[in-house]
């Protein structure tokens, strides 16, 4: 097996990578949590050493990528970005893998052009042999380019002209749900909420402020409304199809306004209070329109909130440095099993994989305790148990305001055939164009 | 015409059926109403309703504020820094004249709308990221009018080159008054006709160079919609048969941006005695 560059893959280069994924400032250790070291035995053989028993290392290291010592040493790319520093190495935009197809060029937002690796280890399913992607922002934009024959597939489909593009002969619709759940987290960590109008003191800190946020959101209303359907309103953190989920558990806060103001009168807020939601509006389907949305709906139970849009290259910068009193994300699982998101959003923050993407710096030790136990646990019964209990309490301390799961139809010519991900990543060497 | 869309405009906030600006008021469920006349339409919402459940005709109203404030403030703005730049190279000459004009044929190889662009995205750059919205009207109103005063300066400079050969002015002089004195007390009312029109027919221009930049995402965010926000914002819907979200904030630019020229050719026939 060889690099695209050429170089051969070696036990060296998956040392050097582990080394390299587990640097502080990087946003990736999750998917090598647990493993403490890995031992190079021979040129191509390597031991995993774990820190205890794993019952889920062979789906958590999926994104666990293994880079070329050689070539990060000739690009000085050994170390990883920090993103929080808006920092960028020679590997940011250049790759050199494994994989079936080579990075030819990547001119950023215009277009990143690949071509197949005729020497790749594998057995190519498709027909591709060169693949242009081509990011188009706007929506109305996107979809004539599909019309018009100028692309021959869209995944992003802006979900008002899902309905009008089943109906088009020319061209074939595939449904999926994406492992996906949209959510607003919510500064629970300072003593004084930034880019508020409280003093002194942080009313996210009170359960009962928390819940009502959750109370006050009509998640139907934006199904119907914002998504035309293409959404699952969400109770859990963790999207169906991820291990631990269960349509039993997975109940989202009931709309109740009434509710909602009840509660915040308890905790000592009667006019409510104003704050900011930091919202990206590039990332997510339909990311501005919900946040938009939200406000009003907020708004209702006089929470005064301001939205702060901005793209996501911005805000994920400003997010990881803690620097929101609440804010926009969609999580996907790309494990497949809940404890990748309990690990990064909901275990307190530590240097490594726990809480690296808990930006509002949610702590609670018993549920701490919990998720350090699933880590470990390799009784299957007694995991799943463990799974569930550390569910139900985020969804019951309302630490999040999970809002729905998203469904992800993806749209292409007659003639083009793919295999739809969950994860939304489209692979070419899955698809077929007759 | 002018009248009724400045006065509906100027009017908006009593005139308007609902705030769009209070997210209060604004209800999901009442989102992508047609308007009135079609099916399913209320007359609580005689336009349609947008994404957001607001109200497209409070939207236009509040809209056409905007975009007139900003083209109003823009061509003042303009209008200001090309006659006095203008008068003063006209009635200077020499190398101020000749600095001002090359300056000038220089933007003028450029569209409007180019060096609008410019000005607007190098200001977004070097302010800082959480006062844009707020900063976006002003920055929009130079950037429109540093992007138009060209065409007042040449006009200007044109006629106090003739009037400034002028006897009264050649008499001003004798008699010993400082030449800003002349230029601003005699010059500058014998110039003013011709920019006057320029004026007005400019604020259409000042419009649509503001809808475009709103409308390439540029101009005004959404939380304050002007005309070519509103449009921007609809035609994402353009294909899902929601046509009335962007449509009718386009006819009310049309008519806005066609009142006002209709009123400036007016002025000029009226102000024109060779016309008469």
């Amino acid at each position: 097996m060889r690099f695209h560059d050429g170089s051969p893959f070696t036990a060296d280069d998956v040392v050097f990578s582990f080394g390299r994924i587990r640097q502080p400032q990087g946003t990736m250790q999750i998917y090598v949590a647990g493993v403490s070291e890995v031992k190079k035995i021979d040129d191509y053989t390597v031991d995993f050493v774990l820190s205890g028993p794993n019952p889920i290392l062979l789906r958590n290291i999926i994104d666990f990528r293994i880079m070329s010592k050689s070539w990060a040493e000739k690009n000085r790319s050994q170390n990883i970005q920090d993103y929080k520093a808006r920092e960028e190495t020679y590997a940011s935009r250049n790759a050199n893998g494994t994989g079936p197809y080579v990075l030819k060029g990547w001119e950023p937002d215009k277009q990143i052009v690949f071509t197949v690796n005729k020497s790749w280890w594998g057995k190519h399913d498709g027909n591709v042999s060169d693949f242009t992607y081509t990011p188009i922002k706007s929506d109305a934009t996107r979809v004539s380019a599909l019309l018009s024959g100028d692309v021959d597939m869209v995944t992003d489909l802006p979900t008002q002209d899902v309905e009008r593009l089943r109906r088009n002969d020319e061209l074939k619709i595939i449904d999926g749900p994406e492992v996906r759940t949209i959510f607003i987290g919510l500064d629970q960590h300072n003593d004084e909420l930034l880019f508020s109008g409280v003093k002194g003191k942080n009313p996210f800190k009170d359960v009962r402020v928390r819940q009502a946020l959750n109370m006050a959101v009509d998640r139907e209303a934006i199904k119907r409304v914002t998504m035309r359907g293409l959404s699952i309103p969400a109770g859990l953190m963790v999207p169906p199809g991820v291990h631990g989920h269960s349509k039993e558990l997975d109940q989202p806060w009931p709309y109740d306004l009434n509710g909602a103001k009840k509660r915040l009168a308890e905790a000592g807020y009667p006019n409510g209070f104003g704050f900011t939601l930091d919202c990206p509006n590039n990332r997510y389907v339909n990311d501005e329109k919900i946040c938009q949305a939200l406000v009003g709906m907020w708004a209702r139970a006089g929470l005064s909130v301001k939205l702060n849009a901005m793209p996501f290259a911005t805000f994920i910068p400003k997010i990881l440095k803690h620097d929101t009193s609440a804010y926009m994300l969609g999580w996907g699982v790309s494990t497949f099993d809940a404890l990748y998101t309990l690990q990064s959003l909901v275990r307190t923050q530590t240097t490594g994989a726990d809480g690296s993407f808990n930006c509002g710096r949610v702590s609670d030790p018993k549920l701490d305790a919990t998720i350090d136990a699933i880590k470990i646990t390799t009784d299957l019964k007694k995991r799943d148990a463990l799974l569930r209990e550390a569910l139900v309490a985020t969804r019951d301390n309302a630490y999040y305001v999970p809002l729905h799961h998203q469904l992800r139809p993806w749209a292409m010519k007659k003639n083009v055939s793919t295999v739809h991900r969950a994860d939304d990543r489209p692979e070419a060497r899955f698809t077929r164009v007759d | 015409m002018t009248l009724v869309c400045v006065g509906a405009a100027l009017a908006a906030p009593w005139i308007a059926p609902q705030d769009p600006f209070n997210s209060a008021a604004l209800d999901l469920n009442q989102a992508f109403r047609p308007p009135a006349w079609l099916e399913g339409g209320t007359a609580r919402y005689f336009l349609g309703s947008d994404d957001q459940g607001r109200d497209v005709l409070s939207a236009i109203l509040h809209g056409a504020r905007i975009s007139l404030g900003v083209g109003l403030a823009a061509v003042c703005f303009a209008l200001v820094l090309g006659v006095s730049l203008g008068l003063a190279a006209g009635y200077c000459g020499g190398w101020f004249d000749a600095l001002v004009m090359r300056i000038a044929d220089v933007q003028l190889s450029f569209p409007a709308i180019l060096i609008a662009l410019l000005i607007d995205g190098v200001a977004r750059i070097s302010l800082p990221a959480g006062a844009q919205d707020a900063i976006a009207v002003p920055v929009l109103i130079v950037a429109i009018g540093l992007s138009a005063w060209v065409q007042y300066a040449r006009t200007v400079r044109g006629s106090t080159l003739v009037e400034k050969e002028k006897e009264y002015v050649q008499a001003a002089r004798v008699i010993g008054r400082r030449p800003l004195a002349i230029m601003l007390v005699h010059v500058l009312p014998n110039v003013m006709g011709p920019v006057l029109v320029l004026g007005t027919i400019q604020i259409a221009t000042a419009i649509i160079t503001e809808a475009t930049l709103s409308f390439l995402g540029v101009g005004l965010p959404p939380t304050r919609p002007s005309l070519g926000t509103l449009i921007r914002v609809g035609n994402d819907f353009l294909f899902s048969g929601e046509w009335w979200i962007t449509v009718f904030p386009g006819v009310a630019l049309v008519s806005v941006v066609l009142s006002v020229n209709l009123l400036g050719d007016w002025l000029r026939d009226a102000l024109n005695p060779k016309l008469r």
